[in-house]
């Protein structure tokens, strides 16, 4: 109860309202983000869930201010990091922001390191970019960034080039490089997907501590429902472009509302039921071939006619922290 | 943790040293850097002394490569000219390298209309023959020092831009330079700080092995005449010199000819020995 009092007094870090994010296919600009709002406070963590091309991770560039501009753009909305409007701001001063206030995390630590460079240099980096230090007082915040990852014998590794890391401390060197300048939002997109299960869990235990510790507002995207159960503290259901629910994360998983929830609930294997996995029939449509109105209507066993009009994201009337863009199950 | 302690098999420094075309490229080469330092030590004569009474004299214990038509002796002019033709290859070839490797970079990197542009101007100064080319450019800029390196080096910017281009393109693509991105690194930093250490192995084989060329290049010129003016030594202007006594006296052109083949084996042995250092794929 009390943890939910100081989520409450936290002020909202990272705003996003009504965002469009479009992208040119072959010559013409399609929305493949529509009009995707939530907030992340510090110390929460929100989750953005769907399965590939749903737009999760469009909306993290949008945030960081990383679209191409010949490949997309923001056509609406806002974006607010830490007080300062991403979309409004130049190009500089997203530069500026980005590692600084904002700092994102990928997939894939076997990949995410300058092979050529050494991971004290690399983590010192950005401190020398953002905060003007010199190399050796860098080289100096550096060992204690990778201490406090929990990088064993720090200050003999921080030398040391990326190839002599494994997978799970390699992402350890990624968090620690993200975090080196204290940023007030990190965006984490799929951080653990390539890691073993046990070292998934301490990758993430080690986010949630230092969460803690500065007060972060993580956006953490991935299609693990287990891992968004595990930290998460609401959840944004994505599909084709469209938040399709959104919910505080024990509402979502005892009542998953939207038809796609629900099929992705139950195409996730589970040790306490011996049921049979289900699948959800069909694929997601390409953009150019998105249908109008609600995007899952293709796929979705409870079709009405009135899918093919877009429905609103809806509050449920059981739980009005509960969201659900769906015809049937709004009402 | 053990990883600290683990290597990726052996580094491209210990695949060198095992390579004995490398070691004695880089002698043969090092050797003569030397006595181009040490010319003044070195050689047994002044370079540009004539001495009249024993013009195109026979190698002797006096002469070891004889002397020239103005009775100059051969060896000190070959110690002396390695002075100029390896200094002109090695300033022209770092100069074209810079140049070269920094365009290539940015059209790479960036892509769209500015990479089709330099491409394409690079395709059109590569179409020329080297040789054309810096015949072209000293015949048009006056054959001095400064305008025979400058030709030289421009004859070299196309290759560079080319590989680093290709490069870069392929480097681009890393998740790492997605991770430089989202730290707030400007496309500068990017460019030389991350993409430019990661491409580095190659320019440097790339070089190597141009640096052969520029010397062979410089020798060229100067033995049609476009070379470092008179009586200044260079390789190719005391084969171009000894050219004329040729039947009378072979040794005028055969000692210089045989130091510009020593170098360029050397050089051509630095550079694939280098490749095979740096190509995981050819690790033993």
């Amino acid at each position: 109860m009390s943890a939910a009092l100081v989520r409450q007094s936290e002020a909202p870090l990272l705003q996003v309202e009504g965002l469009t994010t479009s992208i040119r296919v072959g010559g013409a600009w399609r929305d493949a983000v529509r009009e995707v709002s939530f907030t992340v406070a510090g110390r929460e963590t929100v989750a953005l869930v769907g399965e590939s091309g749903c737009g999760k991770s469009l909306t993290a560039l949008s945030i960081m201010g990383l679209l191409a501009a010949k490949v997309g753009r923001v056509s609406a909305g806002r974006i607010t990091v830490d007080g300062v409007d991403m979309v409004a701001a130049s190009e500089r001063q997203r530069e500026a922001m980005r590692g600084d206030r904002v700092a994102m995390i990928f997939q894939e630590p076997m990949t995410s390191l300058n092979p050529v460079l050494t991971i004290g240099f690399q983590i010192g980096e950005a401190l020398e970019r953002h905060r003007g230090m010199s190399r050796k007082a860098a080289r100096a915040r550096a060992i204690e960034l990778l201490e406090r990852v929990r990088v064993p014998s720090a200050k003999a590794r921080i030398d040391a080039y990326p190839h002599q890391f494994s997978g799970g401390m390699r992402q350890r060197v990624m968090i620690a490089m993200a975090l080196a300048c204290e940023p007030r939002v990190l965006i984490a997109d799929e951080p653990t997907t390539a890691l073993d299960v046990t070292i998934q869990a301490q990758v993430l235990a080690l986010l949630a501590e230092l969460q803690r510790e500065v007060g972060l507002a993580i956006l953490l995207i991935t299609h693990n429902l287990g891992v968004v159960a595990s930290v998460a503290d609401r959840v944004l259901v994505m599909y084709g472009g469209d938040v399709v629910e959104n919910a505080p994360v024990r509402s979502f998983f005892a009542r998953p509302t939207h038809p796609y929830s629900e099929g992705l609930l139950k195409a996730m294997p589970r040790v306490d039921s011996a049921g049979e996995l289900v699948a959800i029939p069909g694929h997601v449509p390409t953009l150019p071939d998105m249908p109008d109105g609600c995007r899952f209507q293709a796929r979705c066993p409870l079709r009405i006619e009135r899918c093919t009009e877009r429905p609103p994201l809806a509050p449920l009337r059981a739980d009005p922290a509960h969201e659900v863009r769906c015809w049937v199950r709004a009402s | 943790m053990s990883a600290a302690t683990v290597t990726g098999g052996p580094t491209a420094w210990q695949r060198a040293r095992r390579s004995p075309g490398l070691v004695i490229g880089l002698m043969v080469v090092v050797g003569m850097v030397l006595v181009a330092v040490f010319a003044p030590w070195l050689a047994p004569y002044d370079p540009d002394e004539q001495d009249v009474v024993v013009p195109l004299a026979a190698p002797s214990a006096e002469h070891l490569f004889g002397t020239d038509y103005f009775g100059r002796d051969v060896l000190s002019r070959v110690i002396w000219g390695a002075r100029i033709s390896l200094s002109i290859g090695i300033v022209s070839t770092a100069a074209g390298v810079i140049v070269g490797t920094a365009i290539g970079i940015v059209a790479g990197y960036f892509g769209g209309w500015l990479d089709r542009a330099i491409t394409a101007a690079a395709d059109v100064l590569l179409s020329f023959p080297q040789l054309i080319m810096g015949l072209l450019l000293v015949a048009v800029l006056g054959a001095s020092t400064g305008n025979l390196i400058l030709a030289i080096a421009v004859t070299a910017v196309p290759a560079f831009i080319r590989i680093a281009r290709g490069s870069t393109l392929a480097m681009r693509e890393r998740d790492f330079v997605d991770s430089c991105r989202v730290l707030g690194f400007s496309n500068l930093r990017i460019m030389f700080g991350h993409v430019l250490p990661n491409i580095m192995d190659e320019i440097v084989v790339l070089a190597s092995l141009w640096l052969a060329t520029a010397i062979r290049t410089e020798s060229t010129l100067a033995f049609i005449g476009l070379g470092v003016p008179p009586p200044t030594a260079t390789w190719g202007s005391i084969v171009r010199e000894g050219f004329d006594n040729l039947l009378d006296a072979p040794w005028l052109s055969l000692c210089p000819s045989l130091a510009i083949l020593a170098v360029m084996i050397g050089l051509n042995l630095i550079g694939d020995g280098l490749r095979d250092a740096t190509d995981p794929k050819a690790a033993p």
